[in-house]
């Protein structure tokens, strides 16, 4: 009888997160058994009942792949993060949350102060004893960090499974590669080197815009550029992957999978893409663009709707020590 | 009494507290169950446009995504004056009856089923999905993971992908279906009874037909007597996204029915000193703490209040399972247990349901969405697998956000479980221990509710720690116990 070989060791650990992306691995149907038959899960709260201390019990680097989803806006995200990245091999961000903040990274349009006012007291269905928030002890809340941050921004990581969620054909790619003991580089994306716009089956006219329009206002042409309409779409500016799904709805790119390889700020090269784009084809040099993104209302919300904390305007240094 | 404070706790994995609190004469006095909803969505969507909330909320639970996105579909209709016309009302529905198979379907086998189905003494670390999957056979669980893939293929179809749809916009839908669409959902929405019937079978020779079960449920400890609140449809059948809320009395007649909009006419909150959530009643009864009956003001929401306040559903097999159910437990159902049965038997009405909805020639019609009107104040209710779900936005005359508020369904019930864990508690606890059995009841009572756990503590169903503490009337720590911490 062959002796049989030790399966891969593999943990999710969750961060700030709405769990979308562990969870998700469920519709992987009965391919989730073929994969839990090949690995051995040391940790999944979400999954099975995991303790802490299955976790902290395994040696240090004796977990072979450690999904971390969620971003990181409280001292228990970053102890789990400090955690994750001691315990593992190869520590994944996992999600948009992990790999740039994600939506919970919009809390970085706000002040500390504000944050905390209106999260736990500030609403017409919570109690309005702000004085009475304990951060003591051993019942205390989880101090905030004051802003949310992505998993690199505290912690070295090695892979990166970007989206919301991550599409499962990715996921799958990562897996493979594990159970096959692929070596993979340091900085990996499982997600394309090239723009959503590659993977978006739209037909681009290279023609300029008079106007921006919020993707509700018109009934887009479904087989046209998004952003040839006048919709702002962050396909050029961000990793495909996704086969561009949200284009396909006809609804427009919002970025989640994150900025591309050259790039640090997807909102930037995106707002750089925008510029060049309106009015190419106008003669009139002199003519006055200013109220051209007056449509816009919201452009922090818009360029950075999952990058906020990984962006150059969203990023602030941690204490490492 | 000592004013007790208990603080929301949440350490790594975040955990659930029941907090036990004993009057001078060792009687239990009140039960606290308590969960952290991290959040911060009320505060970060406030200058966002007013369209991109259903795409935000989504994320506020990757459990129940499409509950918050529909839900804020629905607010942003409202909001920008714009009803969906029918063709997009259709497609809505199709895909949210998809949606709670595939939410109920999770949550029945990770939850429900192994505390029913496996050996009571099957140790709590081994009480999960995947040994039940050992114990079931695999290719049993293969074959229910396999059809509940088609519940997430229908959602994929529909709104681009399962969890985080792209797919609701003010005043309709963004991509209507072809009928390639029509007939891949066809053939998925035949595997989506099998799937219902099969889960109702397993429920009905594990549980329902057995009396040991029905004694349970029927134990006065574990039976509570409150108001109920759900939306209801035309001709007073169980409807999930559409129609007014009603709220019926604990001796099932109707107390009253209002339009979603007008809802902060008729729940309000109240505080108790010794914790920082809030606890919802029926303004027009009032609050009495935690009691049962017709003078406290206690309501509760979820499959339980929707069988509770809707006299059955539109389609004629769960309406079968329906009546065997009111016949079992009688109407209403105050039994909490039965918050499963309720739920196995809406998986046989959404599957139903969609087979009906794809024979619809509407559902692939052309016009999916409607003008806009006048922008403002809109507020969405939807029924959430576990319960009434309010989006309530305001927006400035440019559509940019400038208020949100938000009740979720584990808020309506925190009253009700509460109410649940006092009164199992007063039953099973004198003096200063918690016994064994204890623990196993109110879990299961708590789980009966399904309270949001991915959207509170970011743990699923099944594998949710929880602490219980045990306090004197002058507030002191007499105990406690931690379970899977």
């Amino acid at each position: 009888m062959k002796p049989e070989r030790t399966k891969p060791k593999l943990a999710i650990a969750l961060g700030a997160t709405c769990s979308g992306c562990d969870y998700s691995l469920l519709d992987l149907g009965a391919g989730l058994l073929d994969v839990t038959d090949q690995v051995e899960i040391v940790y999944w709260p979400t999954g099975i009942d995991s303790k802490l201390e299955d976790l902290q019990a395994v040696p240090d680097r004796g977990v072979d792949l450690i999904l971390f989803d969620g971003a990181v806006v409280n001292e228990d995200n970053l102890e789990m993060a400090r955690l994750c990245r001691k315990k593992a091999k190869m520590l994944a961000a996992f999600g948009s949350c992990g790999a740039y903040g994600g939506i919970p990274g919009l809390i970085n349009s706000g002040s500390p102060k504000k944050i905390l006012l209106e999260v736990y007291q500030g609403l017409p269905t919570r109690s309005d004893k702000a004085e009475a928030l304990n951060f003591e002890g051993e019942d205390a809340l989880p101090k905030m960090l004051g802003q949310a941050y992505s998993l690199d921004q505290v912690v070295d990581v090695d892979v990166y499974l970007p989206g919301c969620p991550p599409p499962l054909k990715l996921v799958a790619g990562l897996l493979t590669d594990v159970l096959a003991g692929k070596a993979i580089p340091k900085g990996t994306f499982y997600a394309s080197n090239r723009a959503v716009c590659y993977e978006c089956k739209r037909v681009k006219e290279n023609k300029s815009i008079d106007a921006i329009h919020r993707y509700h206002e018109i009934q887009p042409d479904p087989t046209r550029c998004l952003l040839e309409q006048g919709i702002v779409c962050l396909g050029p500016a961000t990793r495909g992957g996704c086969d561009a799904v949200c284009c396909t709805q006809n609804q427009p790119c919002r970025g989640c999978m994150g900025a591309l390889p050259h790039s640090e700020d997807s909102g930037a090269e995106m707002m750089s893409a925008l510029a060049s784009i309106m009015e190419l084809n106008n003669e009139n040099k002199e003519a006055d663009y200013t109220g051209i993104f007056d449509g816009l209302n919201d452009p922090l919300g818009t360029f950075y709707t999952f990058t906020l904390p990984k962006s150059i305007l969203g990023r602030r240094k941690v204490d490492q020590s | 009494m000592k004013r007790l404070v208990i603080n929301p706790a949440t350490r790594l994995e975040g955990h659930a507290k029941i907090a036990i609190i004993m009057d001078d004469k060792g009687e239990v006095q009140d039960a606290l169950f308590q969960t952290v909803e991290f959040k911060g969505f009320e505060s970060f969507c406030i200058g966002r446009n007013a369209e991109e909330l259903p795409v935000i909320t989504s994320r506020i639970c990757g459990v129940c995504p499409w509950a918050h996105h529909m839900a804020s579909v629905k607010a942003t209709d409202a909001l920008f004056s714009a009803p969906p016309p029918p063709t997009a009302q259709k497609v809505r529905e199709l895909a949210y009856d998809a949606f709670m198979v595939h939410d109920h379907t999770a949550v029945f086998y990770a939850l429900a089923a192994p505390d029913l189905l496996l050996d009571p003494d099957t140790p709590r670390a081994q009480r999960n999905i995947l040994e039940l999957v050992k114990r079931i056979g695999r290719d049993t669980g293969a074959k229910v993971l396999a059809l509940r893939k088609a519940a997430a293929d229908i959602l994929t179809i529909t709104g681009g992908r399962a969890t985080h749809p792209i797919f609701g916009c003010p005043g309709g839908i963004t991509r209507g279906l072809s009928q390639e669409d029509i007939s891949a959902i066809r053939d998925r929405s035949r595997q989506l009874v099998e799937l219902a019937e099969l889960t109702n079978k397993v429920f009905q020779d594990g549980v329902a037909s057995k009396k040991e079960f029905i004694d349970l449920f029927n134990t006065d400890a574990f039976v509570n007597r409150s108001y109920y609140a759900s939306l209801v449809g035309k001709d007073g059948r169980i409807s999930f996204l559409d129609g007014d809320v009603r709220v019926v009395k604990p001796d099932g007649s109707t107390y009253e029915e209002f339009k979603p909009a007008s809802y902060m006419d008729h729940f309000e909150e109240a505080s108790l000193p010794w914790t920082y959530m809030k606890f919802p009643y029926l303004k027009n009864v009032g609050w009495k703490g935690l009691q049962e009956g017709e003078d406290s003001g206690l309501y509760r929401v979820g499959p339980l209040a929707r069988f509770n306040v809707a006299k059955g559903f539109t389609t004629p097999r769960a309406q079968e399972k329906f009546e065997l159910f009111r016949e079992t437990l009688g109407s209403p159902a105050h039994q909490t247990l039965a918050y499963q049965w309720a739920r196995v038997i809406e998986i046989l009405y959404a599957a139903e349901r969609i087979t009906e909805l794809v024979d619809d020639p509407e559902l692939g019609g052309k016009e999916i969405r409607s003008q806009l009107g006048k922008i403002g104040e809109g507020v969405g209710v939807v029924e959430a697998p576990r319960g009434l779900l309010v989006h309530h936005y305001r927006a400035d005359e440019r559509g940019v956000v400038t208020f949100v508020n938000l009740i979720v369904p584990s808020t309506h019930n925190n009253s009700g479980i509460c109410l649940s864990v006092k009164k199992a508690a007063k039953h099973l606890i004198r003096g200063t221990e918690i016994p064994e059995p204890v623990f196993n009841r109110v879990e299961m009572l708590y789980r009966a509710y399904d309270p949001c756990l991915a959207c509170g503590t970011h743990s699923l169903p099944g594998a949710m720690p929880l602490k219980f503490e045990l306090y004197d009337s002058a507030g002191r720590l007499l105990g406690s116990e931690s379970r899977g911490l």
